[in-house]
């Protein structure tokens, strides 16, 4: 019943290896749209705007509310109706990006929210525009008390990855499963992938509660 | 919209003031924060503001630095308008483009100093003057120690506002404010939230600018002895108007309005 081969498993090693890469790749890629268009959502949240707040504040909760499965099959198998032609991976980059940018939008805004009004009281009596505001005094503090949720959410969007493999993105399950049926035994790559994201999450963990304390000590703030 | 066609597009003349509110009212909601303040500051001139709390004191510095939105009147800085632009021949609301020209004059320091927390002393200084002012860093540095020098805080100059004490944080403040070059210098409450002990080392540097410096000032204060000292005016706030006005000696020694003889015995008697 349990008979695990080490000569399978060594076997078998290099080529989760390599999709081991493809999924660092997606998630970092996935991560990176994320970061960016993140702040963008939370910044268009706190404009003057009403009808630009109102559409975007809709727009997060709606990516909230549903789920990154649909959201992937979605942009890859509906996109295509409206033009838009994507590879797997595109696709895939896009969608995870997108769910994500929403979730770290409320981090950001956190994050935002809890720089005093003083700071902005001060930028303006300085005479900066509304960019230098944001750039110079308002994101560099609003990034340290983000930073836990940022790190999260680096975790949750590697561990999402998986789901990129429903749209054929060679990630590490879906590698794993090619290899089971090719094989026809499932037991020794479910195993290395799952101690393999073990191997990532645990450490990377630790490593952002690092980077956090590093920020506050170089901004001062500790 | 209000019709600015009584207001002036530029103050000129000999005696033209270096501020001016001309009919400015202030309210939040049915709240009347400021009811029609007229108020000219000459250049150079140190004038304070006392009075109770909630007598629009330090809205008045507020609207000075667009901090906040004025609902009726206009206000000058040198000789032209700050909260107005002109536009078709007559006087519309500023935009932030002009908001950003006018506000150049102006600087400011805060109860609580805020300062930029994750800046040491000397970058608080070179923040403006850099990034604003499109100045070299070289500049901005020889110009900000020379500040930081002027406060006394040339030798804490690389340390985060974090590690300084609140006065020496306002200290900075000043320098910070300073660094910006600007014609009118706004201090609201600045002692307010030090302790005792430090409040001197505050009072001085702003003693030191009324000697040294061809600034116009406003301050708000509760030091009733520190206005008297340093002010070429004192006006006393209440209900969102100037109640009275004068000279530190006609205003302290000799007040007329029973409002301000009740303050000042008030404030007498807590001291």
């Amino acid at each position: 019943m349990f008979d695990w081969n080490w000569e399978f498993a060594w076997e078998i090693l290099p080529r989760l290896i390599v999709a081991t890469g493809n999924t660092l790749i997606a998630a970092g890629a996935g991560y990176a749209i994320a970061l960016v268009l993140g702040l963008v959502l939370a910044i268009a949240q706190r404009t003057p705007y009403r009808g630009l707040t109102f559409v975007v504040r809709e727009f997060v909760e709606f990516i909230r509310s549903t789920p990154l499965l649909l959201q992937i099959f979605f942009v890859f198998y509906v996109g295509p109706q409206f033009g838009l032609r994507l590879s797997p991976w595109a696709s895939g980059m896009i969608a995870i990006g997108l769910h994500y940018s929403c979730y770290l939008s409320e981090v950001y805004r956190g994050g935002l929210d809890s720089v005093p009004r003083g700071q902005w009281e001060a930028a303006t009596a300085l005479n900066m525009t509304i960019a230098q505001k944001y750039r110079r005094i308002i994101i560099p503090q609003a990034i340290v008390p983000a930073l836990a949720g940022m790190g999260n959410y680096l975790v949750g969007i590697f561990k999402d990855t998986p789901m990129l493999s429903v749209i054929g993105v060679a990630e590490l399950i879906h590698t794993a499963n090619a290899i089971g049926s090719e094989h026809y035994r499932f037991l020794e790559p479910f195993t290395l992938v799952g101690l393999i994201f073990l191997a990532i999450s645990l450490p990377a963990a630790g490593l952002i509660r690092g980077f956090e304390n590093f920020i506050r000590r170089k901004l001062g703030l500790q | 919209m209000e019709d600015m066609s009584g207001y002036p597009h530029e103050l000129t003349g000999e005696n033209t003031p270096m501020v001016s509110f001309k009919n400015v009212r202030k309210s939040y909601g049915s709240l009347v924060v400021l009811d029609d303040l007229d108020l000219d500051v000459t250049t150079g001139e140190m004038v304070s503001i006392i009075g109770p709390s909630g007598s629009g004191k330090t809205t008045v510095l507020r609207m000075l630095m667009t901090l906040e939105k004025i609902n009726g009147g206009c206000i000058y800085v040198d000789g032209k308008p700050l909260t107005h632009m002109p536009k078709n021949g007559g006087l519309v609301p500023a935009n932030e483009r002009h908001l950003r020209e006018r506000r150049a004059d102006i600087g400011m320091c805060f109860q609580h100093f805020n300062l930029f927390p994750h800046m040491t002393a000397l970058e608080n200084c070179m923040e403006g003057p850099v990034h604003v002012l499109g100045i070299s860093k070289a500049e901005a540095r020889d110009r900000s120690e020379e500040l930081l020098e002027l406060v006394g805080m040339i030798n804490k100059k690389d340390e985060h506002p974090s590690r300084l004490s609140g006065g020496q944080q306002q200290r900075v403040a000043i320098a910070r404010a300073l660094a910006m070059r600007p014609k009118v210098m706004l201090f609201d409450e600045v002692t307010s939230a030090l302790d005792p002990e430090v409040i001197g080392e505050v009072t001085n540097v702003i003693r030191g600018l009324v000697d040294e410096h061809n600034l116009t000032m406003l301050m708000v204060t509760h030091q009733m002895g520190f206005a008297r000292d340093i002010s070429d005016r004192v006006c006393f706030f209440y209900g969102g108007k100037i109640e009275e006005q004068g000279s530190p000696a006609e205003l302290f020694g000799n007040p007329q309005r029973e409002r301000t003889q009740q303050f000042l015995s008030a404030v007498r008697e807590a001291v």
